[in-house]
């Protein structure tokens, strides 16, 4: 009974978080004005009115919709949105004459905010998204692409991962992380029995067999692809890393990541080998004075962190403008330089729990569609944040990925609040209290045996989910004015002591 | 699925512990190494725009930050930048700094550790930090009238007060003006470094203590000091007869007024076979053990930099009998022959020569003040006082009658030295006085005067008898 526990919903310490991650934000925006100018800007009630209205309307979604997700990654990731809001306007007020991208960028978090909400009311029961595995993956694959094509890619700072549609760009490796996290895990829920048959052995390790191999070669193949074509390190990183850590939770076999982690570096090595674009990074990585006109970017980033030092030289007090493209690929080197190394690590801490959280319920989650998605999206979010903010902090070659949920940018705020929407609505469904004594046992059984159809399990989980299909809507009015939870509406009032009962016993996993 | 899902853990856990060590070491081990970088321009620009303490001479600022309104926020600027351009150096954006401005920066920006407690203070009262103020040991009224009395020669002059070391004359000419490198107009700033760098007359370079010249004639006081050292005296009857060099057709000759003449005679009409003789019979191991005696060989003023004096190693008989008349390899900072003169005036004893006299914090509270020290004895006492007699004859009756100053008593050497047939000879004079109790070399790089006139005693010896009577 591990897994059935009744948690807490702690709504109110998410509330309580939420206002004060908010109040930080706006606690930045306001330093910098006393810092800069010794007053407040006049419209910074305004600010304070649109970020808070934004948490609120948030926070009674899930209060609403997924009473029981997680309380501390709301809280997390509007910290983040609102220190890249703030930082985002300190660099527009350095150049001259003064921009307005915080602005826009606000509106874009309304949007991004919006779209999360979208997620939440409409998507309770994340495991209809197993039913698209292959448009998903297709779809995945086309937007991992698209920046090759002719006239709509284009190659921005040595790296072509961006299309341009007008005035608009776009990154569609945001937004295909969130698909292929998707059309993975449905694919391996389907698969992973199969995969798991063991082939031959190899030097100890036990290798799949060779006709299981296709799809981690197709997908072998396509890093390398972005890593030769689209010339970046990260984003070949990221969809490598994250199939291979999925074929590996999934089948359980520690060979898939050996021979996954050695196909990417013998292939990053191949690449290094014969592509000169490869050797550049690499060299502006481990010696960027050998060309401070070429490397000037990250010098400089590493300048600013430096004459930030252990505090930073305090909001809007340093010179982060004077690194190219502070706004986006190095806001890191921006935090790091104005908030100090503290306040830097302060932010890798703050992504690194965000992980924790969404590994945490892909522990506790009760199937495996929503196990393998809820570590994808924790992983894959983990390898971008490592990815960026190594570049920037010279732990790894530079990329041009996003800076999640801080860097300026509609398109990528969109595809991670979506994501963070995703996840809220898979920790509501792991924590959500489990009342009927059958299906749990119905689900430690499909944790250990080997072939149960996948149709099966999910109408199992359908029966054993918590969220009641129509009725629960009709329910919802007692939620405002009862601590019961919706879900135990429609259950006899004696199932809701049960679970009040297990709490009481502290059993927490 | 939970092993593997606590592997995958385990890794963004290693990942992200990788990036946190990572940022650690960029601040533990690089911020330095990052922060002194020539590229890194918020560390370059910060000391630039920082409101730093003035270098004073007497009661003026001889440099200080002015603000103005620019990125940089406060302009350096320069009173009299030319006169003062040796000492203060300059403060510039692109070029660095130079001499008090580079070797007191930390004071002068209020960083120095010393200024640790009052920069505390100040940051938890939320006051500006503010640089300390130099106060040298220059005398406003001897280096004008020095700069005045050299009148566009090419030379320099420097007067120390011989009882503690301080230097109260530094001047180097021609000169520039640290204002035009200092300038936040970036592009002039390159334009003046380009033009400055380009002049043959080489404006930038310190004449008065990093650069050295033949010492000509005046150098026979340390030839001198050394025969009185070896015994004899300001009596004792020296050959002043044409002096064949050894192993050399060369002969030195002079009109020296007889050939046999006392030490002192032959000092005041500056006898070059009698010295040129006495140098090869008390050889160089003397000579060379005396005039590092004097300094030669050490650097002084480490604050503004001093190229050392050289007597030269390794010489045969002739040589030395030329180099104990100045010339052969021997060459001397005007700093070092002033010090010559200064250690005679003193009684023997050579003092350690600094400029800077103290630095005070802001609210005027002394960070550090220089003690006089001594830096060694030259000469005995008794030797001291006859080779002050002898130098006063100089002035008195010999060649440099030139610096004679009614009511004080000066004693002086002249020096004349022909480093090549090419050019004009340099002109010397190095002298003291009792009132005020200083000493003074003159340099002069190009003397434009017949080679029969002793220059140092036409050109050098008025200039320090202006800056004599300046400092009474």
């Amino acid at each position: 009974m591990s897994d059935v526990v009744g948690y807490r919903r702690r709504r109110g310490v998410e509330a309580f978080m939420l206002a004060f991650a908010i109040l930080l934000a706006i606690g930045g925006y306001l330093l910098i004005h006393l810092n800069r100018d010794g007053e407040l800007p006049p419209e910074w009630p305004w600010a304070l009115g649109i970020l808070a209205s934004l948490g609120l309307g948030l926070h009674l979604l899930v209060r609403w919709r997924l009473p029981y997700a997680d309380p501390l990654i709301l809280p997390l990731v509007m910290l983040l949105n609102g220190l890249g809001l703030a930082m985002i306007h300190r660099l527009d007020l350095g150049t001259t004459p003064v921009m307005h991208s915080a602005e826009l960028q606000l509106m874009w978090t309304a949007i991004a905010t919006a779209a999360c909400g979208l997620v939440l009311v409409f998507l309770r029961d994340y495991r209809i998204l197993q039913r698209y595995t292959y448009t998903m993956f297709l779809g995945g694959m086309v937007l991992l692409m698209l920046p090759l094509l002719p006239v709509i890619g284009q190659e921005k700072n040595g790296a072509r991962i961006w299309i341009h549609l007008g005035t608009y760009s776009f990154q569609p490796a945001e937004l295909a992380k969130l698909v292929l996290s998707i059309a993975f895990a449905s694919y391996l829920v389907e698969k992973r029995e199969v995969l798991a048959l063991a082939g031959g052995r190899f030097l100890g390790i036990e290798l799949p067999r060779p006709r299981d191999l296709g799809p981690i070669l197709v997908m072998w193949l396509a890093s390398l692809a972005v890593l030769v074509f689209q010339k970046d390190l990260g984003t070949s990183l990221l969809f490598f890393g994250l199939f291979v850590m999925m074929l590996f939770v999934a089948t359980e076999k520690p060979s898939w990541a050996i021979l996954g982690t050695l196909l990417f570096v013998s292939g990053a090595y191949l690449g290094y080998l014969f592509f000169g674009h490869v050797q550049v990074r690499v060299s502006s990585w481990l010696n960027p004075f050998s060309d401070y006109d070429q490397n000037y970017q990250v010098i400089n980033g590493q300048f600013g962190i430096a004459w930030g030092g252990a505090f930073g030289t305090g909001w809007g007090l340093g010179r982060p403008n004077l690194t190219p493209l502070a706004k986006t690929d190095f806001i890191a080197a921006a935090i790091g330089e104005e908030l100090g190394i503290t306040g830097l690590s302060a932010v890798m801490l703050i992504y690194g729990l965000i992980v924790a959280r969404g590994l945490r319920a892909s522990l506790g989650a009760r199937e495996p569609f929503g196990k393998l998605l809820a570590a994808g999206l924790s992983f894959v979010f983990a390898i971008q944040v490592f990815a960026i903010l190594g570049g920037v902090t010279r732990l790894l070659p530079l990329t041009g990925l996003t800076t999640p949920f801080m860097s300026q940018g509609g398109s990528s705020l969109v595809a991670n609040w979506v994501m963070i929407g995703l996840l809220l609505v898979i920790t509501h469904q792991v924590r959500s209290p489990v009342v009927a004594a059958p299906e749990p046992v119905q689900w430690l059984e499909a944790e250990t045996t080997q072939m149960i159809p996948v149709g099966a399990g999910a109408a199992a989980a359908d029966g054993a989910g918590p969220r009641p299909r129509p009725s629960g809507d009709v329910a919802l009015p007692a939620t405002a004015v009862s601590p019961v939870s919706p879900a135990a509406t429609p259950v006899s009032p004696a199932d809701d002591e049960s679970t009040q009962r297990v709490e009481r016993d502290g059993g927490t996993a | 699925m939970n092993r593997p899902i606590r592997g995958v853990a385990v890794t963004a856990m290693v990942m992200f512990t990788a990036l946190l060590v990572n940022l650690s070491y960029l601040y533990v081990g690089q911020q330095d190494y990052l922060n002194e970088r020539p590229e890194n321009r918020r560390v370059a620009d910060a000391r630039f725009g920082q409101d730093r303490g003035p270098i004073m001479v007497g009661n003026t600022a001889v440099a200080q930050s002015k603000p103005v309104k620019d990125r940089f926020k406060f302009q350096r600027s320069y009173a009299q930048g030319k006169l003062y351009a040796p000492v203060t150096g300059f403060y510039s954006y692109l070029y660095r700094t130079s001499a008090l401005e580079a070797s007191y920066s930390a004071e002068l920006s209020g960083v120095d550790d010393s200024q640790f407690l009052t920069r505390l203070i100040n940051g938890l009262s939320g006051a500006t930090p503010r640089g300390a103020t130099v106060e040298t040991t220059l005398d406003a009224k001897a280096q004008k009238a020095a700069w005045d009395a050299l009148d566009g020669l090419k030379g320099a002059v420097v007067a120390i007060d011989y009882t503690t070391g301080a230097i109260k004359t530094l001047v180097s000419y021609p000169s520039y003006d640290p204002n035009d490198l200092a300038t936040h107009d970036l592009a002039a700033s390159t334009e003046a470094w380009k033009r400055l760098n380009a002049d043959p007359a080489r404006p930038l370079a310190n004449r008065a203590t990093r650069e050295i010249y033949s010492p000509g004639s005046t150098f026979k006081l340390v030839t001198a000091a050394a025969a009185l050292d070896s015994g004899m005296s300001a009596d004792t009857v020296v050959d002043a007869s044409p002096f064949k060099l050894p192993g050399s057709t060369k002969v030195i000759a002079g009109g020296c007024g007889g050939t046999k003449i006392t030490l002192a005679q032959a000092l005041k009409v500056s006898c070059n076979p009698a010295f040129a003789r006495l140098g090869a019979e008390l050889g160089a191991d003397a000579l060379r053990e005396q005039a590092e005696k004097f300094g030669f060989g050490t650097k002084f003023l480490d604050d503004i930099g001093s190229a050392a004096s050289v007597f030269p190693e390794d010489i045969d008989a002739a040589q030395t009998a030329m180099s104990a008349i100045g010339e052969y390899e021997t060459a001397a900072t005007p700093l070092q022959m002033a010090m010559v003169s200064a250690a005679i005036a003193n009684g023997g004893t050579v003092m350690d020569p600094y400029i800077v006299n103290q630095v005070l914090d802001s609210d005027l509270k002394v960070v550090s003040r220089t003690r006089p020290s001594q830096q060694s004895v030259a000469l005995s006492d008794q030797n001291a006082q006859e080779l002050q007699s002898m130098m006063v004859e100089v002035v008195q009756s010999g060649t440099g009658f030139r610096a004679q100053i009614p009511g004080v008593t000066v004693g002086g050497k002249t020096g004349t030295a022909r480093t090549s047939p090419d050019r004009n000879p340099y002109a010397w004079f190095t002298a003291w006085a009792d009132d005020p109790s200083v000493a003074v070399c003159v340099f002069i790089e190009d003397a434009e005067i017949p080679s029969t006139e002793i220059a140092g005693g036409r050109l050098a010896a008025p200039i320090a008898k202006a800056v004599i009577e300046a400092l009474r």
